[in-house]
């Protein structure tokens, strides 16, 4: 086996909508993989099909070397999921959510009572593994939803917004949870993040999605780099000059053309500290007055926009989420 | 191999069976809240009735003839409520849990049943010894041993009726509607309150085609020995809707998508 997570072509239609548009990826075993993108890109719904939740409508995936759809059995023995919304037992304790799961993955007596030790520990709620789960906070019951999906020893772990709507602090604490047990379990970790943080601190490569495909795939410093320099950020007085000021930095070649906005252009450039009074001169030069200038290092941030042309906080509805929202208004 | 499977599959309803019956144990305002409804309908009703009515052709209406009534009547509540509440663990998220753990649907099911109908018959169980000790008696120990058995029997009906529901609801919204449309109906239909010996034309029409009036009936026949329904069509009816139940509610949670 070469490979503990392999997609070809697969994708996902609901109804007119193309939720995962013909992803192929290769993930290799032990590597901790990340899906980025903004919400509705489709990042749920390929972790759905990978999980074996729901049937792809196209393409196949092996899921260390087993078909998602022929040995739907096989797969799910091999991973554990930790879905976005929480999936514990709320009026057991802990201890007994790991114990039932133990059961239903066919982990004998014995097995199941070490295990149980050794995930609570790994995840730091031993103390609290006998209270009942609805006293826990937000932050502990992701934490052991964590240790949940390592109890039958899988292969493959899937996360999906691990860190969603929890604060700061309690972020950074999964995060190290997430990077102990990618190394000390040795388990491949697919998760999906809309955080840029999230993406860039704790994932060996990234693939940044939108609209259901794959727009850029690389290590994060791979993908910073790749847009060529440090980031200047030049704001001018007129909005109706950001396109002359374009071409004119084009003109020259010393810089490239990120992103722009109303009256801001990002651009990026080899050596930002040397390189501006250069940039600065070639404005006035065109007769473009510029208010504000500031330079900083690229972040997945500026990755994102370039690719997709639009910032990952943007919220808006996408095609996906309507319809996603209509399906389930329907249901009531 | 086939052994193994086997395994699992008793180690999946295991497992499913142990949740419900942690759970049961942990709410304990539920248990008491499911027996003292029947136990004032039992108490009130019985002291009221059997001082105002008389059951035309002789035989006592009181508390007596009202407590397999109201143990029938538990034990639909029970199984219902084991059933539909699949509705609550979809509501909560844990049903993700079970669905991508490889095990099979159908055990899955077969376990939550029988958690449901565990319960189901504690409660009709409590019942039937707390009408004893004010003062009901049964006619047989025996009796009371098939009492059980029919309680068992048309709490896996119930179940599967549940089960069914709430793979077809896809909203807790809807739940209460279909409780009241439901329960009401089919315990008021069910001849817990009346005998059904002398019934107006289309009462009695909706009465025999309810299923709980052959668990009723049957109850009757095992504790107290008289019922109007023979015995053995009792049995008969009651077996035959379990089975059918069962089926509809295993193929429906089967399609059920989360």
């Amino acid at each position: 086996m070469q490979y503990a997570i392999e997609t070809s072509a697969i994708t996902k239609n609901f109804e007119e909508i193309t939720a995962v548009n013909k992803i192929s990826i290769t993930v290799k075993p032990g590597e901790l993989f990340g899906l980025l993108g903004p919400n509705g890109a489709g990042k749920t719904t390929l972790i759905n099909m990978l999980s074996t939740m729901i049937e792809p409508s196209g393409g196949s995936a092996l899921i260390w070397s087993h078909d998602v759809v022929k040995e739907a059995d096989s797969v799910r023995q091999n991973i554990g999921v930790v879905f976005q919304d929480t999936t514990l037992d709320d009026r057991l304790t802990g201890r007994e959510n790991l114990d039932l799961h133990g059961r239903l993955y066919g982990l004998d007596g014995k097995t199941r009572k070490d295990r149980i030790k050794e995930v609570l520990s790994l995840v730091e709620l031993t103390e609290r593994a006998d209270a009942i789960v609805k006293t826990y906070s937000g932050g502990m019951m992701r934490r052991l939803e964590i240790a949940r999906g390592l109890m039958h020893h899988p292969h493959v772990l899937f996360l999906d917004e691990p860190t969603l709507g929890l604060d700061p602090q309690t972020r950074l604490h999964i995060w190290d949870y997430i990077k102990l047990l990618n190394k000390e379990e040795g388990v491949t970790i697919m998760l999906t993040t809309h955080y840029m943080e999230e993406a860039d601190k704790l994932c060996d490569r990234i693939a940044i999605i939108d609209h259901g495909e794959i727009v850029a795939l690389d290590t994060p410093q791979a993908l910073k780099n790749m847009l060529g320099g440090d980031v200047i950020t030049l704001e001018v007085e007129k909005t109706g000059d950001i396109e002359r000021l374009c071409s004119t930095y084009q003109k020259d070649g010393c810089a490239n053309i990120v992103s722009k906005k109303q009256n801001e252009v990002f651009i990026t450039v080899k050596n930002g500290e040397r390189e501006i009074p250069h940039v600065l001169s070639l404005a006035s030069g065109a007769g473009i007055s510029i208010t504000s200038v500031s330079l900083r290092k690229p972040t997945l941030d500026d990755v994102f926009i370039h690719y997709t042309g639009r910032a990952i906080r943007d919220k808006e509805v996408t095609e996906v989420e309507k319809v996603g929202y209509k399906m389930r208004s329907r249901r009531k | 191999m086939a052994n193994t499977s086997f395994n699992r599959a008793i180690q999946t309803v295991y497992t499913m069976w142990l949740r419900e019956m942690i759970r049961f144990s942990r709410s304990k305002s539920r248990i008491i809240g499911a027996l003292a409804t029947p136990l004032f309908f039992l108490i009130i009703l019985g002291a009221g009735f059997s001082s105002s009515f008389q059951v035309r052709g002789g035989g006592s209406f009181d508390k007596g003839f009202l407590a397999p009534g109201l143990i029938g009547m538990s034990v639909l509540f029970a199984s219902l409520m084991g059933g539909v509440s699949i509705i609550w663990d979809r509501e909560f998220g844990f049903l993700k849990e079970i669905l991508i753990a490889p095990v099979s649907r159908l055990f899955v099911s077969l376990g939550k049943a029988i958690g449901g109908v565990t319960t189901a018959m504690i409660q009709g169980i409590l019942i039937m010894i707390i009408a004893w000790i004010i003062g009901v008696r049964y006619q047989s120990i025996w009796g009371v041993f098939l009492a059980i058995v029919i309680m068992f029997i048309s709490g896996i009906g119930f179940i599967g009726l549940g089960i069914a529901i709430a793979s077809k609801i896809e909203s807790h919204e809807g739940f209460q509607m279909v409780m009241s449309f439901l329960t009401m109906p089919l315990v008021l239909l069910s001849g817990a309150f009346f005998p059904i010996s002398n019934l107006p034309g289309w009462l009695k029409t909706l009465v025999y085609l309810n299923p709980l009036t052959y668990g009723v009936e049957a109850l009757r026949w095992c504790l107290l020995g008289n019922s109007t329904i023979p015995i053995s069509i009792s049995i008969i009816v009651l077996v035959m809707f379990s089975i059918a139940m069962t089926a509809l509610g295993g193929k429906l949670f089967g399609k059920m998508r989360v």
